[in-house]
């Protein structure tokens, strides 16, 4: 069981409050991803569930037990670090079997545990070497063995991929979804990388500056944005933002439309401008389009990798009406 | 250094330091054998005379020697004991946030610039003199007869002093090096269940093993030739209770004037400091390594 209620948390460090009062609610079996820029409070909030830092005020119930008090220990909850935080002196083994000797569990038991969790994290060759001796990636997998093999409520994870190349990063994202769905247990994720957030979050809560911004399935967010922020912090690459005379011929101060919702044509359409940047990826190109007279910010529109464009071309947009969002003075959705 | 000729070039520079450290170290080296097999005293001059192996057998079976060479490890291993474990201790004390850190910083690392002359005779004679020290008041105000520490434990009280000079240089190399653990290990350690006894056993200690290793070899270094705390305290007495073996050679080649006898015993001095270092290097060595 993991279900996980924070009710009216708040954190104060000193003078400056990072959280104001906040209220979630964390289902068992969930994966949650707290997304937000660097600085929002979202590792703080992960470290107050965990119990490494105290709340200044409010209440945190883990399966419906008061656990604001409890030490990190006694709450159930395994985390795996952005640095790994793995005992460099002990070998794989050993970091692994660390929690369960500390629990004091029989040692045939930590022997069967170790090697369940070495045979589904292909680490079985490795535990006998010492940390140092392992590449990122398997460093990662042993922190999550660590936190497997105590078979916690919830995992949590503190920006687990960040120091991962970009080609590992993909991989155990997929390894850790796959594991989400074999253990089905909660698991709460922090990241600032939204292309991690979308692809595998259950429930993506969106912060800023301690604030929750928009609780929501991925596709809830992409298609609609409770506010400008997080309509220009969910997606890739970013929504156009409108201000001004197009936006209120549409009824809005800001109107927002994705690079994807955006149809190129060379020959004729509704907004015209000189293609600046073309980044090429193959499968797509995105292009950056001057002048369009719309504002000062470059309009970034996605365009089949096919299309032929160039640094300096003229190129005709056309916005797709249904995929329009509008936003009022406040930034909030119409 | 990636071509032939800059190889070359960094032996040929490199050349007059080490030629000139190896003269320095090899000419008083070879003085002190030559004259270790010399029959040289100097209320004799000019009666000089090879003697082969006598003045090694006189040192070695002096019992003065089999008491020096105890003294010497019992100093050295009390001095190395008190201070790894009381700047263990300290270190993590020192590692807690608390208002005045920088201040009480600063102090405990005064005693390292006392000199050791000035240490020990403000120990000597400010705190264990039997009459007018302040231990001995703090025993009268109690009723109790004044212990004479110099006379009654000389070793313990030079240990003692030694370990006061010496602790603040352990505090130190540890409390850096504690700060330098990662915080998310502890941070981890305490999620899966470690309570501060076990944080500190499995992760703190050994995390420290490099530093306390560190810490042994150079005091190592500095304690087997302690000399000036036990001339100006206790000068060897009662007897020979507090002589080492730097001390024992003092006094046989500049109180009897026998540069021969010295010369004799500062060999077996190098030699069993040699042992010592293999001892150390054995037990310890591999924390060094990466």
């Amino acid at each position: 069981m993991g279900r996980i209620t924070l009710d009216k948390v708040t954190k104060s460090f000193g003078e400056v409050n990072v959280i104001p009062p906040l209220d979630l609610t964390i289902n068992d079996g969930e994966f949650v991803v707290f997304v937000g820029p660097s600085g929002c409070g979202k590792s703080t909030l992960l470290r107050l569930i965990a119990g490494l830092e105290d709340v200044t005020s409010g209440q945190i119930r883990i399966d419906g037990e008061d656990a604001t008090d409890m030490p990190p220990a006694k709450r159930g909850l395994a985390m795996v670090f952005q640095s790994y935080a793995l005992y460099p002196h002990m070998s794989v083994r050993k970091n692994i079997a660390f929690p369960m000797k500390m629990a004091g569990m029989p040692q045939d038991e930590q022997n069967r545990r170790i090697e369940a969790a070495a045979k589904s994290l292909n680490l079985t060759d490795y535990l006998d070497r010492r940390p140092g001796q392992l590449s990122g990636g398997q460093r990662q997998r042993v922190a999550i063995g660590r936190a497997i093999v105590r078979e916690p409520s919830a995992f949590l994870f503190d920006e687990p991929l960040s120091n991962l190349d970009a080609a590992l990063r993909v991989n155990m994202r997929l390894e850790i979804s796959e594991l989400h769905n074999a253990l089905k247990t909660t698991m709460i994720y922090v990241t600032h990388d939204q292309v991690e957030a979308m692809t595998m979050a259950d429930k993506i809560v969106v912060l800023r500056a301690g604030n929750i911004e928009q609780v929501g399935s991925p596709l809830e967010l992409y298609k609609t944005p409770r506010n400008e922020f997080v309509a220009g912090f969910i997606g890739s690459p970013k929504m156009n933002l409108i201000r001004g005379e197009t936006a209120a011929q549409k009824g809005a101060a800001t109107i927002g439309i994705r690079p994807e919702h955006l149809a190129a044509s060379t020959e004729g359409g509704l907004w015209q401008g000189t293609v600046g940047v073309a980044e090429h990826l193959g499968s797509d190109t995105f292009l950056h389009v001057h002048d369009h007279g719309l504002g000062d910010e470059p309009l970034t529109v996605r365009v089949d990798g096919e299309m032929a464009v160039r640094h300096g071309d003229r190129i005709f947009l056309t916005p797709d009406e249904s995929k329009l969002h509008r936003f009022d003075k406040q930034g909030l959705r119409i | 250094m990636a071509t032939k000729a800059s190889r070359a070039a960094a032996r040929l520079m490199i050349s007059p330091a080490v030629l000139l450290l190896l003269g320095w170290m090899i000419v008083p080296l070879s003085m002190t054998l030559y004259f270790s097999f010399l029959r040289y005293n100097l209320l004799m001059p000019g009666m000089e005379e090879f003697t082969g192996w006598t003045n090694y057998r006189f040192f070695l079976t002096d019992p003065a020697f089999t008491a020096a060479l105890w003294n010497t490890l019992l100093l050295v291993g009390g001095v190395l004991l008190i201070t790894t474990v009381g700047g263990t201790l300290l270190a993590l004390l020192m590692d807690q946030p608390f208002w005045g850190q920088g201040i009480v910083r600063i102090l405990v690392i005064a005693p390292f610039f006392v000199m050791p002359t000035v240490s020990a005779l403000v120990w000597k004679n400010m705190f264990m003199n039997p009459v007018n020290g302040l231990f001995a008041h703090v025993a009268k105000f109690f009723g109790l007869q004044p212990y004479d520490f110099l006379a009654q434990a000389p070793l313990g009280s030079i240990i003692f002093i030694v370990s006061w000079q010496w602790l603040p240089f352990a505090t130190l190399i540890l409390l850096t090096a504690l700060q330098s653990l990662d915080q998310e290990q502890l941070e981890a350690a305490e999620m899966d269940g470690a309570g501060a006894l076990s944080r500190f056993f499995y992760i703190m200690l050994p995390h420290l093993a490099r530093a306390i290793t560190v810490v042994i070899l150079i005091q190592t270094i500095f304690l087997l030739s302690v000399f000036a705390e036990i001339l100006v305290t206790t000068n060897g007495g009662p007897g020979v209770a507090s002589t080492n073996l730097t001390y024992l050679i003092y006094m046989q080649s500049l109180l009897q004037f026998d540069v021969g006898g010295g010369s004799a015993g500062g060999v077996v001095a190098i030699i069993l400091a040699n042992i010592v270092a293999i001892f150390l290097m054995r037990m310890i060595g591999k924390n060094l390594e990466a």
